[in-house]
């Protein structure tokens, strides 16, 4: 196939996907539109204060939260990335050989080092 | 030209079959979910409207299309209004390359279509899970814009959970992919046909049942089912990330999670389970009902998809909710682990037994 065949073949398996996220997109935007239209609106203070029990809430709700969060979230994108480079890998397995067997043997064992690393300094505990 | 034009529209029903078929699997769900529970329960679950209850998911949905969406004083608007759009649209546009019936063409005002997939383009899981990340920010924002402690602490909560999982999930699919040497759901389903053994969870020359195991659990964590329900654990934090939410928006957030229930269900079924393919060729329409293979076909993968929904409800009814330090422990020490595993031994004997 020529380079523009390519191409239109390309836009023609991925259009589908396309018009996927824009119907769910006008379902979800046109459903609240009409919701929002038939609706009663009655706000009042009372009802507009957020929920705390039946209390007057007291502070603002967008506290300083647990650093512990922002850590699982660091571990994630880092071992998230080496689970992302095992997909290709895992794909073309049938044609690389032992080579390719090898390579990611040691690859999986940089990744079991850097977890076993995680483990031992406490970053997996959640206390 | 004209020919675009017809598989334009031909995409067009699909997509509103397909969205129609899910909405409406989500609406007799929650009734589903109610009764299967009641049942486990020894009650008789929802009698009122109807026979049996059957219309109430319809009382329900008319109920919250009515009702006043209070945007609570303090909350980001824009934010708000938009994180249940954001937590929904993801959820059902990963039905896009599920194989619901078998891989075949059909033509259509002399257009070959294939009827069973809305696209089968050659990345399918890796769409599905970079989309379904997207979902997580919807219940991220809803939770930060309500300005709500209960709604800030269920927000955070699901984002570290859905990430921990997510992870899990990723590791689990890689054996999958290395034994069918592909990421297209259509390639992997086609993979498996024939007896119930060429199925990737009992398949040469491993058996990926531990990725089912790692797949099924980090799945239930995935969609804040219980008992991982952490993030709206009512007994703790009234209703988590959406306790600010009410109407239609609530509705979303409610849509949202029964249609991701369906999904990781979809995923599980082809990945593991064989897709369309029956356990046994005798069992599929064969011989002189040839040409009615795609209903036996369709017929099986919804069967499956149902047994993992009734999974779902079966977990809520016997397990009790998690801790949070036990949650996050399990994930990252438990799952992780086997997970991994997993790989190193199906990559070795994959290139020692290769298949075909």
């Amino acid at each position: 196939m020529s380079g523009s065949e390519l191409l239109l073949d390309y836009l023609a398996r991925y259009f589908p996907v396309l018009l996927f996220i824009g119907v769910a997109l006008a379902f979800g935007v046109v459903t609240l539109a009409i919701s929002y239209l038939v609706q009663p609106k009655y706000p009042e203070t009372e009802k507009l204060s957020p929920y705390e029990c039946g209390s007057e809430p007291f502070s603002d709700a967008r506290m300083p939260f647990p650093v512990r969060y922002y850590i699982f979230a660091m571990l994630f994108v880092i071992f998230d990335i080496e689970v992302i480079f095992l997909y290709p890998w895992a794909v073309v397995f049938d044609n690389i050989g032992l080579i390719g067997l090898v390579e990611m043997l040691v690859f999986i064992g940089l990744f079991v080092v850097a977890y076993v690393y995680a483990w031992r300094k406490g970053a997996l505990e959640w206390d | 030209m004209v020919e675009v034009g017809i598989k334009m529209a031909f995409s067009l029903a699909q997509i509103a079959v397909v969205m129609g078929i899910v909405l409406l699997t989500v609406m007799f769900l929650t009734l589903a979910e109610r009764k299967v529970i009641g049942w486990m329960q020894d009650r008789m679950g929802p009698m009122e409207v109807g026979p049996y209850g059957i219309l109430q998911p319809i009382a329900d949905g008319l109920k919250l299309f009515f009702k006043e969406d209070i945007i609570p004083a303090g909350a980001n608007k824009f934010i708000f209004s938009l994180a249940p759009i954001l937590a929904l649209v993801p959820a059902l546009i990963g039905f896009a390359v599920i194989p619901f019936g078998p891989n075949m063409t059909v033509e259509l005002f002399g257009v070959q279509v294939k009827p069973f997939v809305i696209s089968d383009i050659n990345i399918g899981i890796l769409y599905i899970l970079a989309f379904t990340s997207i979902g997580a920010y919807g219940i991220i924002l809803g939770g930060w814009s309500s300005n709500s402690k209960y709604s800030l602490l269920g927000g955070l909560r699901a984002a570290a959970q859905v990430i921990s999982y997510e992870l899990n999930v990723g590791l689990a699919i890689v054996g999958v992919l290395l034994l069918a040497g592909s990421l297209s759901l259509v390639k992997i389903t086609d993979a498996q046909t024939g007896w119930f053994w060429n199925w990737f969870i009992f398949a040469p020359p491993f058996p990926q049942i531990f990725a089912f195991v790692v797949y099924i659990i980090s799945s239930v964590a995935e969609t804040n089912r219980l008992p991982f329900d952490l993030p709206e654990a009512e007994s703790e934090l009234v209703a988590g990330f959406f306790t600010e939410y009410s109407g239609m928006r609530f509705a979303f957030f409610f849509l949202a999670e029964y249609a991701n229930m369906i999904l990781v269900s979809c995923i599980a079924t082809s990945l593991f389970l064989g897709g369309w393919n029956a356990p046994a060729p005798f069992l599929q329409f064969h011989g002189s009902l040839a040409h009615l293979a795609w209903l036996s076909g369709t017929i099986w993968f919804a069967a499956k998809v149902y047994f993992f929904l009734f999974l779902f409800f079966w977990l809520r009814a016997t397990l009790p909710r998690l801790r949070y330090d036990q949650l996050m422990r399990f994930g990252w020490k438990v799952m992780l682990p086997i997970a991994l595993g997993n790989i190193l031994i199906t990559s070795i004997a994959a290139y020692l037994f290769p298949r075909g």
